[in-house]
């Protein structure tokens, strides 16, 4: 695999002594405690631990989505600690996002919701981009929906929808905050793999933050977070996956 | 011209979501869209009034044929005079740059309406009928039947029961009534139109004037009309006149005059205060609607616009799609906000003999408050958006 050859890659993620608070004054409470992590390209990495553990703070501080304090974080070669809004803007064009909840726009189709993130970069004209959006859902078995407005999709259809979006302009690097929470087992399964295989296809690196233990087979590598300290889990996916199975 | 270019190809492989947003509302974009209509129905209707109120006290101004006007001091406005020597009228005739001047008499008269025999009051004009005072053709064409004593011409713009005695007229008819116990006899119509002041006019020559009026003394004059000749300054004959005349006579040019009956209705009577308030609370009222949709539209939307920041969008284009928002209602408002008036204009003139309607400068108007009204409630309406960080809008 490419992590044995000598020349050393830049990692996809590369944290160093994080620290995040939330709050002031008295009520300013400790968050994350000197987080260090590196993701490789192309590595699959599961985030657990239990609620209120810091999986999200630290997810979101990777995707740029608020502020670091202190320490060192370098996603795709950019460090976002010290960067101003419209720096963290331009960082957050680079990789993709999928929330726990769909988040689509209600008074746009699936197809002009997956065109939003194409037209974020502002490089493709409105045929190219409504082409590469129709691809997109087509790939997540959507062809016969792209016109539809999510009130008319399923729960599971609206995440294909959400993950088409993240995955559309082919991001080196996809962030997922628990994908899977609000589906059931099957669809949840479904959307997971059509993760998987769509960033196996464009070399994508996927960190997911997750407590759902049935999709922790997808995954190289499985972190734990506690109390916001990290830890991670013994060596590879395969051993804690044969551990929960008899 | 390669900017404009790039600006349209932006423009047109963006995806409009502002109108989406709105379009996919349908409930909320009629609320928005009544809200609006209603402010600039509200604020047309005011405007409308207010524009009429100076218009008809004006237009007797605007009619004199005069450049330069004698009054007294002590003068309010055209029902309220009062009286100046007319000595300092024929002073005047010797200050430089004058052609000619002549004298107006003014008063109210309380006659009979020709239709009803009831009591009604009416301001009457007295002037000598070989002088021309008057820019109204139908005036300068019927003046000499004035010489004829107890003669009058009648306003066909008159405020009140006039229906027959208007037609009679029309049809070439002289009508004969009564005033201060004379008999007066209508020999014709010509238009100038009611006003805040006064429901009609007539007009008469000087003699029938002081018949009508015996207490009036004939060396009084309400204004002196003073004509000038073809190329003078009609200011800087003013000026002259001032320094030549005593100060127990005011002069003022044909402007400087339009403006004094102006700045009375203006200040000295609350029409125009009211007015001018009826559209300012318009005003808020329709910031007030457009606040409340568009703020409940971007609470709504509180959790896409965190997700679009999250894609990357900068907080830029989230203020630009409630702008959008913002001027896509203002215009869609303003058509209904535009059309209901010109009715309302039409019943209004009608019942009231003022003249109201429509014009470019009011429409255009309206619309740069509408676009104003809706960017205030807009930019009220983008604080929610001002959040730090994207994660925290979740």
């Amino acid at each position: 695999m490419s992590t044995l050859k000598p020349m050393p890659i830049p990692a996809a993620v590369s944290i160093s002594g994080l620290q995040h608070h939330f709050g002031r004054g008295n009520l300013r409470r400790q968050v994350l405690h000197d987080i260090t992590l590196a993701i490789w390209p192309g590595e699959i990495v599961l985030l657990t631990g239990p609620s209120g553990s810091g999986k999200t703070t630290l997810l979101t501080l990777i995707g740029g989505l608020r502020h670091g304090q202190c320490g060192s974080v370098m996603v795709l070669g950019r460090q976002l600690i010290g960067c101003n809004d419209r720096q963290l803007s331009q960082a957050r064009r680079e990789h993709s996002y999928i929330f726990q909840a769909h988040n689509l726009h209600r008074s746009l189709t699936a197809l002009q919701n997956v065109r939003m993130a194409l037209e974020v970069r502002g490089d493709l004209d409105r045929t190219t981009m409504d082409h590469r959006a129709t691809q997109m859902l087509e790939q997540v078995g959507l062809a016969p929906q792209i016109h539809s407005y999510p009130d008319q999709l399923s729960g599971g259809q609206k995440q294909r929808v959400a993950v088409a979006r993240a995955l559309v302009h082919n991001p080196p690097l996809v962030l997922a905050d628990e994908p899977t929470a609000a589906l059931d087992s099957r669809s949840g399964r479904e959307v997971v793999s059509r993760m998987q295989q769509l960033a196996r296809e464009q070399h994508s690196t996927i960190l997911l933050v997750t407590h759902d233990n049935r999709i922790l087979d997808i995954a190289d590598r499985v972190l734990t977070m506690e109390d916001g300290h990290l830890r991670e889990d013994v060596r590879s996916s395969d051993t804690s996956v044969r551990s929960t199975t008899p | 011209m390669r900017a404009a270019a790039q600006l349209w190809q932006q423009w047109r492989r963006r995806t409009p979501l502002g109108w989406l947003q709105l379009r996919h509302d349908r409930g909320r974009l009629l609320v928005a869209l009544a809200g609006i209509a209603f402010a600039d129905v509200l604020m047309f209707t005011q405007l409308g009034f207010q524009a009429s109120i100076y218009d008809a006290n004006n237009r007797f101004h605007r009619a004199l044929h005069a450049d330069i006007v004698l009054l007294s001091p002590k003068a309010q406005n055209l029902q309220n005079l009062s009286t100046f020597p007319r000595r300092r009228l024929l002073q005047a005739l010797d200050v430089p740059g004058v052609q000619d001047g002549h004298g107006l008499y003014v008063s109210t008269l309380t006659w009979k309406n020709p239709d009803t025999r009831r009591d009604a009051t009416v301001q009457l004009f007295g002037f000598d009928p070989d002088a021309r005072l008057f820019n109204i053709a139908e005036v300068s064409a019927q003046q000499h039947k004035l010489k004829q004593a107890d003669t009058v011409l009648f306003d066909r713009g008159a405020r009140g029961p006039y229906k027959a005695t208007i037609a009679a007229l029309e049809r070439g008819e002289t009508l004969s009534t009564e005033a201060e116990r004379r008999t007066l006899q209508i020999q014709g119509l010509f238009s100038l139109g009611a006003s805040f002041g006064s429901d009609g006019t007539l007009m008469a020559s000087d003699l029938t004037f002081l018949r009508q009026v015996p207490r009036r003394n004939v060396g009084s004059l309400s204004l002196g009309l003073i004509a000038l000749q073809p190329g003078a300054d009609a200011d800087l004959v003013a000026e002259r006149m001032r320094r030549h005349l005593d100060n127990d006579v005011q002069v003022l040019t044909k402007n400087g005059y339009i403006a004094f009956e102006q700045a009375y209705w203006r200040r000295a009577s609350p029409v125009g205060v009211i007015f001018g308030m009826g559209t300012v609370m318009a005003f808020v009222v329709g910031v007030v609607i457009v606040y409340q949709v568009l703020s409940t539209d971007v609470a709504s939307h509180l959790g896409e616009y965190a997700t679009f920041r999250a894609m990357g969008y900068r907080n830029r284009y989230l203020l630009g799609v409630v702008f959008e928002q913002a001027l896509v209602l203002a215009s869609l408002g303003f058509v209904p906000g535009f059309v209901l008036p010109i009715g309302i204009y039409a019943l209004a003139s009608k019942a009231t003999f003022l003249p109201i309607a429509m014009t470019a400068e009011r429409a255009i108007k309206v619309f740069l408050l509408t676009v104003l009204m809706c960017g205030a409630s807009g930019a009220i309406a983008t604080r929610r958006l001002q959040a730090a960080d994207p994660a925290e809008l979740f």
